[in-house]
């Protein structure tokens, strides 16, 4: 079993995220996370599929989504160098001063930024691998956590590698 | 040149050179039905339930190889044909379905007549399409036959609100079209050709295995010549027969659960194999882990999902059969003396031990009507040349092992999905694409009782399709696995309060005849492959007790068969 990242370009048409989506729960595939929105060309949405399998089940994947007819085309991102960045916003209590300084110091070391502030409350967003993401929750995990929101991954090629038309 | 848009949806029909469709009308669709009306050039054929509609395009296209057409109402029009859309799905027959939605400012809410049709047709379409703007609709026509028939085939639905067919815009239909999303591949590497002519001419114990792909890419005339050139083994799936006719010395007949003994054991002792668009289905391999344990593989398909999906495969080669097979025999026929004719003929010496066995032999009887004698008997006044659809069940393995088909194109069934009450309305369709012909549905008293109200469209059109209803009183396939597997509790598998079939036909105004005694069968098929211009249903009552040989069950290997006992029970035979 191995971690997948699938970039997919597809017409930008009502259904296509559910015949995406269908596909996967027909076949009993996992999602981890999926992203997805329109490209600078309006036609195309481009969606980035986390998903994990055996090497054969990976495989079938990638046949089955170049099947659907609104897929345009894909890359397993993991075939190559790549980066994979999830953006996170989280709101914390932060009433007292201790509190405060323990957030503060935390957004500094991950570079995350304040985006909300009141009286009692910090709202924070970070953007990183999926790793530095979950290290940032697990740090802040003694804080007290109002709400965690996690976009799913985005992932593109390093270097000239691209997927595009 | 303005017109309506249901007006449009006819043209695209005409101009896409469609003789028949299949539908019945409701409130979405009356517009549409309206245009219908008012022209001569696409003839509509009215069903009586929107199953049969699904089915008769899909006979229809399975005979023809042309696109079957079918045109229904919303809501209930459109889940009623759901069943018949998978059918065409798992089969990858191509169709379109013209499924008339309710008004655009009524969707979503939960309007008379309204189902989600492309999400409840999603799972069962190669594609869909909601039509929301009447300048679109001949473009989405002609995608959707453009799809329905290309690449692996499979059924398209265009889902059309009413009132976008009562809006107005200039027509034009698109001579051809391109999509940068569909594109598939036709012709074959050359490289991974030439590595499967290699392993082909390397083999000593070679098989080649053929499925529905060979028939839908019209691959026939280049297989054969494959088969005759080299002279190996060959087998097919119940989707296939008929590409290798079954006169072939070369040919061992069907493959696959109950396929015949020596066609298992050649796949399961094979060193290399070759796969001409057939799909490794669990009915075909039975118990993967003991599938082929020696074979490499070489795998042609037009649909790379189908390659290695669920067999490891050698030699990958995408392509349509035809085309592939095309090359393919261009590389092999300059090298057909690389073949180690020893060895080949080593292996024939075993395949024909195999052969011998005479695994579909059966116990005749004069007292009581054994099935496979009946399918025989067709075999014979036919003179092999029917067309047979059949439903799902025992009688479809009788038809598929006894009707030795020569010919593709002339078996319809439903072999991947398996769907009882299809072979009615199949048969339909296949009668109305060859009028004089002649159109046996071989089937049971089960699955005729599932679209039997067909009957009735038959009569309309003046279809005069020979029924043989191989009446045993009981689910018969179901019964079989209660008998072997559930030690013979018969929960559900009989049926009681069988109608009068004769009186039934009769009140449709067909002709119906009893067959009850061996004797009579073979002056009952006379008489009504006689009768040219009417319907004859034959209400033949077999043996209730017979079972369906020689048969793999589920768990075993191809070299696990069980055999036709002697002694009246189940014994299991392994030469391997």
């Amino acid at each position: 079993m191995m971690r997948r990242i699938i970039s997919v370009l597809l017409e930008n048409e009502a259904g296509a995220l559910s015949r995406v989506a269908g596909l996967f729960s027909a076949r009993g595939y996992n999602i981890e996370s999926l992203t997805v929105a329109p490209t600078d060309d309006p036609s195309l949405s481009r969606m980035t599929i986390v998903t994990s399998g055996t090497d054969a089940v990976i495989e079938q994947i990638t046949k089955q989504l170049n099947k659907l007819v609104d897929v345009v085309k894909l890359r397993d991102l993991t075939e190559g160098k790549h980066l994979g960045r999830e953006l996170m916003l989280v709101k914390v209590s932060a009433s007292s001063a201790d509190q405060k300084d323990d957030i503060k110091r935390l957004v500094d070391i991950f570079r995350g930024r304040y985006i909300d502030v009141t009286e009692s409350t910090f709202t924070l967003e970070l953007t990183g691998s999926t790793e530095k993401v979950d290290a940032f929750l697990e740090a802040l995990s003694q804080a007290e956590m109002i709400e965690v929101v996690r976009s799913g991954m985005l992932g593109i090629g390093r270097g000239k590698n691209a997927l595009k038309l | 040149m303005n017109l309506t848009g249901a007006d449009i949806v006819v043209r695209c029909l005409k101009d896409e050179g469609i003789e028949y469709i299949f539908g019945y009308p409701g409130g979405a669709a009356l517009h549409i039905y309206d245009a219908m009306y008012r022209q001569d050039d696409v003839k509509h054929i009215l069903v009586r339930h929107e199953q049969g509609a699904t089915h008769a395009a899909d006979g229809y296209a399975r005979a023809t190889g042309k696109p079957g057409v079918v045109l229904v109402t919303s809501g209930p029009g459109v889940t009623n044909t759901v069943t018949g859309i998978a059918t065409a799905f798992m089969d990858s027959i191509p169709m379109v379905v013209i499924t008339a939605q309710v008004p655009s400012h009524l969707i979503g809410d939960d309007a008379f007549q309204e189902v989600d049709t492309v999400g409840i047709t999603r799972p069962c379409v190669k594609h869909n399409f909601l039509i929301k703007d009447v300048n679109k609709i001949a473009e989405t026509m002609k995608k959707a036959f453009y799809i329905a028939a290309t690449g692996r085939p499979g059924p398209v639905v265009v889902d059309i609100p009413k009132d976008i067919t009562a809006q107005s815009a200039e027509y034009h239909y698109p001579a051809k079209i391109d999509m940068r999303s569909y594109q598939p591949k036709i012709k074959g590497h050359n490289k991974q050709i030439a590595r499967g002519v290699d392993l082909l001419l390397q083999a000593k114990k070679p098989i080649i295995y053929t499925g529905g792909g060979a028939i839908l890419s019209s691959a026939e005339d280049a297989l054969v010549q494959l088969v005759d050139s080299v002279e190996y083994p060959s087998t097919s799936t119940l989707m296939g027969l008929g590409a290798i006719p079954a006169s072939n010395p070369n040919f061992l007949g069907m493959l696959g659960m109950h396929g015949t003994y020596e066609a298992n054991m050649a796949m399961y002792d094979c060193d290399v194999m070759l796969a001409v668009g057939a799909r490794f289905d669990d009915r075909v391999t039975g118990e993967l882990s003991k599938f082929s344990p020696n074979a490499k593989i070489i795998q042609i398909d037009i649909d790379p999902s189908s390659i290695g999906k669920n067999v490891p495969v050698e030699v990958p080669i995408v392509g349509d059969c035809n085309e592939v097979l095309l090359q393919l025999n261009a590389q092999l026929q300059p090298r057909l003396g690389e073949i180690g004719r020893g060895s080949i003929d080593q292996w024939w010496d075993v395949v024909n031990q195999w052969k011998s066995l005479d695994s579909l032999a059966y116990n005749a009887s004069d007292t009581v009507i054994k099935p496979q004698f009946v399918v025989q008997k067709l075999l014979e006044i036919t003179n092999g040349d029917a067309y047979v659809t059949s439903d799902v069940g025992q009688h479809q393995m009788w038809a598929a092992q006894y009707y030795t088909f020569e010919k593709s194109r002339r078996w319809i069934n439903s072999g991947g999905l398996g769907t009882m009450g299809f072979g009615l309305p199949a048969a339909l369709g296949v009668q109305l694409a060859y009028p004089d012909d002649l159109v046996a549905c071989i089937t049971g008293d089960a699955s005729i009782q599932m679209c039997l109200q067909e009957l009735s469209t038959c009569l309309q059109y003046n279809l005069p399709v020979k029924v043989l209803n191989l009446n045993n009183q009981y689910m018969g396939m179901v019964r079989q696995w209660q008998e072997f597997f559930y030690d013979r509790r018969y929960s559900h598998s009989y049926m009681d309060a069988l109608p009068d079939f004769v009186k039934l036909a009769e009140s449709y105004g067909h002709i119906g005849i009893r067959v009850d005694k061996p004797g009579d069968v073979e002056g009952a098929l006379k008489e009504a492959c006689g009768m040219k211009n009417r319907l004859v249903f034959l209400d033949i009552l077999t043996d209730h007790t017979e079972n369906v040989y020689p048969m793999i069950a589920a768990g075993k290997g191809h070299s696990e068969m069980h055999l036709k006992p002697s002694d009246g029970d189940v014994q299991e035979r392994e030469l391997a």
